[in-house]
């Protein structure tokens, strides 16, 4: 089944007429996703390869039915579009771009949380559901449609852990990258409600870092609700304090947020710990050992 | 991006936030002048650094003297001003190399009758900010959220309309503000929280604030820092930037759009993307080394970039042999070869240099580095590259 994407959506791209927009709405149309129009306010009547560009969000659904989008408008005006985008009805957003302002974050996240509107991000590399749509930036061939369900805080990382789930012969059922930032529009926990019902989804793989207290909530989410192996890896033991290591929300701060902790968590909610970035496909592998 | 006590008072100053007469001073006679201007027979004077704990720490060059001090008369402020200019100030915060003391912050006395601490950060679980005062005024904050929390009294708001006076109320009686006292922290709390959203920043504190003896509220200290993500939007607060408390390396690696942290080791890495980068630096340790830095070149990684990367990363003394860990997903693994290749020719280094990529054209990119002039050791996975780099700097 996957998970919030599959080969029926239709996706807009916000911004698709900016560099990065144009030439990753052809990456998606390429891999197979329904790429079906585009958004850039005064823009409204051109088309990028026949895909045609509105000046709004709702000219853009009205005309095509989407009821999904991939953001890449810069980070000044980011919340905006974000914020148009569920004014229009949209169920899911990719809010890919990096450098949005936390406040903006916070006041966006109170109108999303009262709608059921699933936002992806932002300063993430998007979503995939292998073989159906792929709404991002990632490489699509390390993808083969699978039984992982993939949730992580990175970009490149999710895709050493796609790559070793990929050769283990698991394959993924949806990939999700939730994003660099302190705030992100949907959590750890949101996506094991999704993967712990969906059917294609036999196991789960976590990838955080350093940072918050995110996957500490999620281990205690496991313990209680999570019947399918669950498999983590935890990016930045060697994190020194007070740093932030290139993600916004990636900084240990007041003692919190450490991987030490993290994965002390983890462990304790019957997760499979991949101790090596190495090791996170093999990871999974135990894990589906161990609940067979 | 953090910003000087000095500083942050002055955005106090402007947001109605009240605190002491204060002057900075850069030399022993301004400090001495500042002492006498102020006209109060106590003063503070106090070292102005980007980093906590200034009174329990101590200046390299005169090992008696704190970086916070009473003083009681011009003599003793121009004194110590003196042994705290152009010196190093070593705190629990500041890391064994200290920080230089290039301004100081001459303050008058005050009758302290309570220290209490006030701060404003970003609660990431609930996500909105969040204001938490506590009693346990002039200590370690985060000994008190770990030994007594019941002790720390938070109430969160909503950016756009702010605290409000019930929870402000509760407040003053969880604390044991009382009387007159109650409607100046209610102006008080209000113009903080009203700063830091108006300031888009992502830390406030003050610790202590002081209750005086007249029942005034008066923030004693000052902690600033900010969203990084929102200074194009912040232009006066941008400006009070000071690049001298940064690391130099970090702020021109930062200039040519990469992420760089400097750290102990002697295995340098060069990642795209930052969960890569830091696993690349946590691989490297479970294989019994230690990485020189983090530097996460980001989705680019054109000649010009990996040549500067590779200069800072070398500028590094201790650095004995360089990884390179590239996933390519947009970014092609051809045109990084050619990248790397092209940088080390140009700069050409004499130490081991491993390079492992993976992801998009990584055929013709493993094939250029092979064939290429330049010594490169290639490696296929993580534990390749990380067992083939520890085995180049033990050789």
């Amino acid at each position: 089944m996957s998970i919030l994407i599959n080969k029926n959506t239709k996706v807009i791209c916000q911004g698709i007429t900016g560099n990065a927009g144009t030439f990753h709405t052809r990456g998606c149309r390429d891999y197979g996703t329904q790429m079906v129009a585009g958004v850039t306010p005064g823009k409204g009547g051109q088309d990028i390869d026949g895909i045609p560009v509105f000046n709004t969000v709702g000219d853009a659904v009205s005309a095509t039915g989407a009821n999904a989008t991939m953001i890449f408008v810069p980070a000044a005006f980011t919340a905006d579009a974000i914020l148009e985008a569920v004014d229009a009805g949209i169920e899911v957003i990719a809010a890919i771009t990096e450098g949005v302002p936390v406040l903006d974050m916070v006041r966006v996240y109170e109108i999303v949380r009262e709608r059921d509107v699933a936002l992806i991000g932002p300063n993430c590399p998007g979503l995939i559901t292998p073989g159906e749509c792929k709404i991002g930036i990632m490489p699509g061939y390390i993808h083969n449609r699978g039984s992982v369900g993939v949730m992580s805080r990175s970009g490149t990382l999710t895709y050493e852990a796609v790559w070793q789930t990929s050769n283990e012969g698991l394959g993924q059922s949806t990939c999700v990258g939730l994003g660099g930032d302190p705030i992100v529009g949907t959590s750890f926990i949101d996506l094991l409600k999704l993967y712990e019902a969906d059917d294609q989804t036999k196991s789960i793989i976590m990838i955080g870092e350093i940072g918050g207290t995110a996957e500490e909530e999620a281990a205690a989410y496991v313990a209680e609700h999570v019947t399918k192996p669950v498999a983590a890896f935890i990016a930045g033991r060697t994190a020194p304090p007070g740093k932030r290591m290139g993600h916004a929300g990636a900084i240990i701060s007041g003692g919190k947020g450490t991987a030490a902790e993290k994965i002390t968590a983890l462990e304790a909610a019957g997760i499979e710990v991949a101790e090596s970035p190495a090791d996170m496909g093999a990871a999974v592998v135990r894990a589906i050992a161990k609940k067979a | 991006m953090k910003i000087h006590e000095f500083q942050a008072k002055e955005l106090f100053q402007n947001a109605g936030v009240t605190v002491l007469r204060h002057m900075v001073a850069r030399t022993a006679e301004e400090a001495a002048a500042a002492y006498e201007e102020l006209g109060s027979s106590l003063a503070v004077v106090k070292a102005q650094i980007h980093a906590g704990g200034r009174g329990k720490g101590t200046i390299v060059e005169v090992p008696n003297q704190h970086g916070v001090q009473l003083v009681y008369s011009r003599e003793e402020a121009a004194q110590v001003a003196s042994n705290l200019l152009g010196n190093t100030l070593v705190t629990i915060q500041t890391g064994a190399e200290g920080k230089v003391v290039n301004q100081v912050l001459i303050e008058e006395g005050c009758d302290i009758a309570r220290e209490l601490y006030l701060g404003i950060v970003l609660d990431r679980t609930v996500q909105q900010p969040v204001l938490m005062c506590s009693t346990e005024g002039g200590v370690e904050i985060e000994k008190v959220a770990e030994d007594t929390p019941e002790l720390i009294h938070k109430e969160h708001f909503d950016p756009s309309y702010g605290l409000q006076s019930y929870q402000v109320r509760k407040l003053c009686q969880q604390l044991g503000i009382e009387g007159a006292s109650v409607r100046i922290a209610d102006r008080f709390m209000k113009a903080l929280c009203r700063l830091y959203v108006n300031s888009d920043c992502s830390l406030v504190e003050i610790n202590p604030l002081v209750i005086t003896n007249d029942g005034d509220i008066v923030a004693l200290d000052a902690k600033i820092s900010f969203d990084s993500n929102a200074m194009y939007r912040q232009k006066a607060i941008a400006e009070y930037r000071d690049l001298s408390e940064e690391e130099a390396t970090e702020v021109r690696a930062a200039e040519a759009g990469l992420s760089y942290i400097k750290l102990e080791g002697n295995i340098a890495c060069l990642v795209n993307g930052a969960g890569l980068a830091m696993s690349t630096m946590d691989i490297i340790k479970l294989h019994g080394a230690s990485p020189a830095n983090f530097l996460d070149v980001g989705g680019g990684a054109d000649k010009d970039q990996v040549t500067e990367a590779f200069r800072i990363l070398l500028a590094d003394p201790n650095v004995k042999a360089v990884l390179v860990n590239i996933f390519g997903g947009i970014a092609r693994c051809s045109t990084i070869a050619n990248a790397i290749v092209a940088a080390s020719q140009e700069i050409g280094f004499e130490i081991p240099l491993v390079v492992r990529l993976e992801g998009t054209e990584v055929e013709e990119g493993r094939r250029i580095l092979e064939e290429s002039d330049v010594a490169i050791i290639t490696a296929t996975d993580l534990t390749d590259a990380a067992t083939k780099v520890v085995a180049a700097i033990s050789g």
